[in-house]
């Protein structure tokens, strides 16, 4: 019996167990007339019964399957004859390896001698005896647990509480875990760029101007020693962004302007869930726009006009990740002007203000923190942006303030050093890491600051 | 609600004369005009009229839904009219109308005639723009802008051009806040927000926003049905002042401060304007039964 099995065979205890447990609600309740005597509704003696049931009984079995596998291996080893058992700590766990691909039926490093065989044969019993032993141990406390509850379900057990409590345990740990997730990425991320910054230091790497990350595999191969200063990658972010922005902010805000002051309900209605659609075009789609699109448009116009344009350029990806985040500054953009109070507007009206002095001196100023924190949030979307990046402005990581010049991004760049096979401990490799750790903390602040903003604006209209 | 308002668009070709003792309730007083009669009795004109309504019918919903029905009503040279009536019954669309308000409102159509100096204000000619400086509004609630007490007066004048400079303008401010009562309260922090005051000063500071673009009428609707008691006092004395300078047409659902600050009074029902004559006639020695069973609180 595998642990699966055991697994399965527990689920349906459980429903057996919330079954039993109700009927006996109603058995107890019937004996002093009724189930209005019951503390709590049926429902809650099942459920009760089959909590009783599952958790003791997940408890050991999931805690048994974690020291199994150790205690297994501490036992395998001790019967290996001592020429193995003496082996260095490494070269025991490659035996060991070995060992564990045999039994489960995997590709092992090389032909199994008789006393890994032997090994291997010894630890699929110790696996069986030990699968067994736990399933009979589970299904044991399950059954325990649900005559546990029979025996203690009366009308004035408070089984509601019981189970209520539980369900609020359940809820606790569920909206802990994305914040757990945060801080294990984030822990994560910071081991490994320590790491980096033990080989580059610090300093070298936020201000150096140079970035080049390939390390030779050889010492004596050209170029062998990479640079690592993220200057120029962050600039390239910072270009494509400030392009992007420069898109998307006029043309979000007016169109959100249009759409919530001027437009009537039947081009409101069209036009807005249209806009939001672009939000929802993957970002590899544009892209091939970008690329093959923007990209060859912006090279031949900048050809006729006599300037150089490199195919990739900065201009392309930006104009085309604006496009992108139009819908995130419009469609936040509509709804703070939105809120905007009617009673704002019929003021400014009623001491003849045009519809355009309206809003601009009443309805902006008034939207203007919403807006605000709109913008961040688009920003820190450009920022974080890489598909449309990767494809239309390329690799090469200059050092430019001009758009017309290929740059590449941070987030380009940790894709780039960690595509493909990689050795985990070359400092190439850890880069990847410090990027990400300085990008995670740029758009980390950007956000806070963008719902600081859009909190103060929610209070101000409460 | 609805059908009672649907029965009363078919009364309304019901003439004066007409009123028939036999469908009359049991309030009724012998000398007072029928409740069928939904003509408006008393006088609505004025020698020497501001405004002069004739025949306004205010239409939502593109023309589905009528809010008020040919109401015709003058507005006197530096009187307080109020406008008193359960709610509901086009008090506000009315008011609205004075000042073109209701252009502001998707499917809202006006008919019939309003004129401002004998000059009819829906004339083709007409831009609303300065008709809204003349004809200044202050809402039920307090709605001071986004700015500083400062700006928040500064404002108007600025867009219509009445300041040339920061002097002209510390003027403008001072005076318009000074005329409404706010100065002293507010002198040393015009560069806090509006929206720092209390309710009272707020409204105020927007009676003091509508005086400084100079107007010549001022449209109250509901001024202080967000205030407490002694706010609304001060507000009312304030009306009370203004009176010198401007005509004044206040809506209100207190009877009683309609009483306190106007000299003529306005009576609607569903739509149609009852009854109009000289306050204390109206509170005194009502023509209408409505109006009658209105002030005497057995409706609204
Ligand atoms: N913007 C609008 N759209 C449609 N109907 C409206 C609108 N404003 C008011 N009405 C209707 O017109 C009638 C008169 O309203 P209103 O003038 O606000 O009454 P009052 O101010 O006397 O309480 C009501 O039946 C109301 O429902
Ligand atoms: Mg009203």
């Amino acid at each position: 019996m595998t642990p699966t099995h055991t697994l399965i065979l527990l689920l349906l205890l459980c429903a057996v167990g919330y079954q039993v447990g109700k009927k006996r609600s109603f058995a107890v309740a019937k004996i002093r007339g009724g189930p209005r005597v019951l503390h709590s509704r049926p429902v809650y003696y099942g459920s009760l019964t089959a909590l009783w049931c599952a958790v003791p009984a997940l408890i050991v079995f999931s805690s048994w399957l974690m020291f199994e596998s150790g205690i297994i291996t501490h036992l395998v080893i001790s019967q290996l004859p001592d020429h193995i058992q003496d082996l260095s700590a490494d070269r025991l766990n490659l035996v060991m390896n070995d060992i564990r691909n045999l039994v489960n039926g995997n590709i092992v490093s090389k032909a199994a001698g008789p006393a890994i065989q032997s090994a291997a044969d010894h630890y699929q019993q110790l696996q069986s005896i030990s699968h067994a032993s736990v399933a009979v141990l589970v299904l044991v406390m399950a059954i325990a647990g649900i005559m546990a509850a029979q025996y203690y379900i009366r009308p004035e057990l408070r089984a509601r509480n019981h189970v209520e409590r539980m369900i609020r345990y359940l809820l606790i740990v569920c909206s802990t875990i994305a914040i757990f997730t945060t801080i294990g990425i984030v822990l994560s991320v910071l081991y490994e760029s320590i790491r980096f910054f033990k080989i580059v230091p610090v300093f070298e790497f936020l201000f150096g101007l140079e970035w080049s990350p390939q390390m030779a595999i050889r010492s004596d191969q050209v170029g062998s020693s990479g640079a690592f200063g993220a200057i120029p990658v962050f600039m390239g972010t910072f270009l494509i962004s400030v392009i992007a922005l420069s898109v998307s902010v006029p043309v979000g805000l007016m169109s959100a302007i249009y759409l919530s002051e001027y437009a009537n309900k039947r081009f409101r209605a069209v036009a807005k869930p249209l806009l939001e659609i672009l939000a929802g075009i993957p970002t590899v789609v544009y892209g091939f726009f970008a690329a093959l699109v923007v990209a060859p448009v912006i090279r031949n116009t900048g050809e006729f006009m006599g300037l150089d344009v490199s195919s990739e350029s900065a201009l392309a990806a930006g104009l085309v990740m604006g496009i992108m985040i139009i819908p995130f500054v419009s469609s936040l953009s509509d709804d703070v002007i939105n809120a905007v109070p009617q009673s704002l507007r019929d003021g400014a009206y009623g001491l003849g203000s045009t519809q355009s002095e309206t809003i601009r001196y009443v309805i902006l100023p008034a939207a203007l923190p919403g807006i605000v924190g709109g913008v961040l949030l688009a920003a820190s979307r450009a920022i974080g942006e890489t598909m449309i990046v990767v494809m239309a402005a390329g690799l090469s990581a200059n050092l430019t303030l001009n758009p017309l010049e290929t740059v590449t991004t941070v987030t380009v760049q940790i894709v780039t050093l960690l595509v493909g096979d990689q050795e985990f401990d070359s400092s190439k490799t850890l880069a990847a890491f410090a990027l990400g750790l300085v990008l995670f903390i740029v758009t980390l602040i950007l956000n806070v600051i963008a719902l600081y903003v859009v909190r103060k604006y929610r209070e101000q209209y409460e | 609600m609805q059908t009672e308002k649907n029965a009363s668009v078919s009364r309304t070709s019901v003439d004066a004369a007409s009123g028939n003792p036999a469908v009359a309730g049991k309030h009724r007083k012998p000398h007072l005009v029928d409740r069928e009669n939904r003509a408006t009795v008393g006088e609505i004109n004025v020698p020497n009229p501001k405004m002069q309504c004739r025949d306004v019918s205010v239409f939502y919903d593109y023309g589905e839904k009528e809010a008020i029905r040919k109401v015709s009503l003058d507005i006197g040279q530096n009187e307080v009219i109020a406008m008193i009536g359960p709610s509901g019954c086009g008090k506000s669309t009315f008011i609205r109308c004075l000042n073109r308000m209701n252009d502001t409102i998707d499917g809202c159509v006006v008919k019939g005639r309003i004129t401002l100096d004998e000059i009819n204000i829906y004339d083709k000619s007409i831009d609303v723009v300065p008709l809204r400086a003349q004809v200044g509004m202050v809402f039920q609630k307090p709605n001071p802008f986004p700015k500083s007490i400062y700006d928040n007066i500064a404002y108007g004048p600025k867009i219509h051009g009445l300041v040339q400079n920061k002097s002209e303008t510390d003027d403008l401010v001072e005076s318009s806040l000074k005329r409404a009562g706010l100065w002293n309260e507010v002198k040393d922090r015009l560069d806090q927000p509006g929206t720092s005051l209390s309710g009272g000063q707020q409204q105020r500071l927007c009676i003091a926003r509508t005086i400084a673009v100079d107007p010549e009428v001022i449209l109250m609707d509901e001024p202080c049905s967000a205030l407490d008691p002694i706010a609304t006092a001060i507000i009312e004395d304030l009306i009370d002042e203004l009176r010198q300078e401007y005509s004044i047409a206040i809506v209100t659902h207190s009877m009683q401060q309609a009483s306190r600050v106007s000299q003529r009074t306005a009576f609607f029902h569903l739509g149609d304007l009852i009854e109009v004559g000289p306050t204390e006639q109206i509170f005194l020695n009502p023509l209408h039964q409505l109006t009658h069973d209105y002030i005497t609180g057995r409706f609204g």
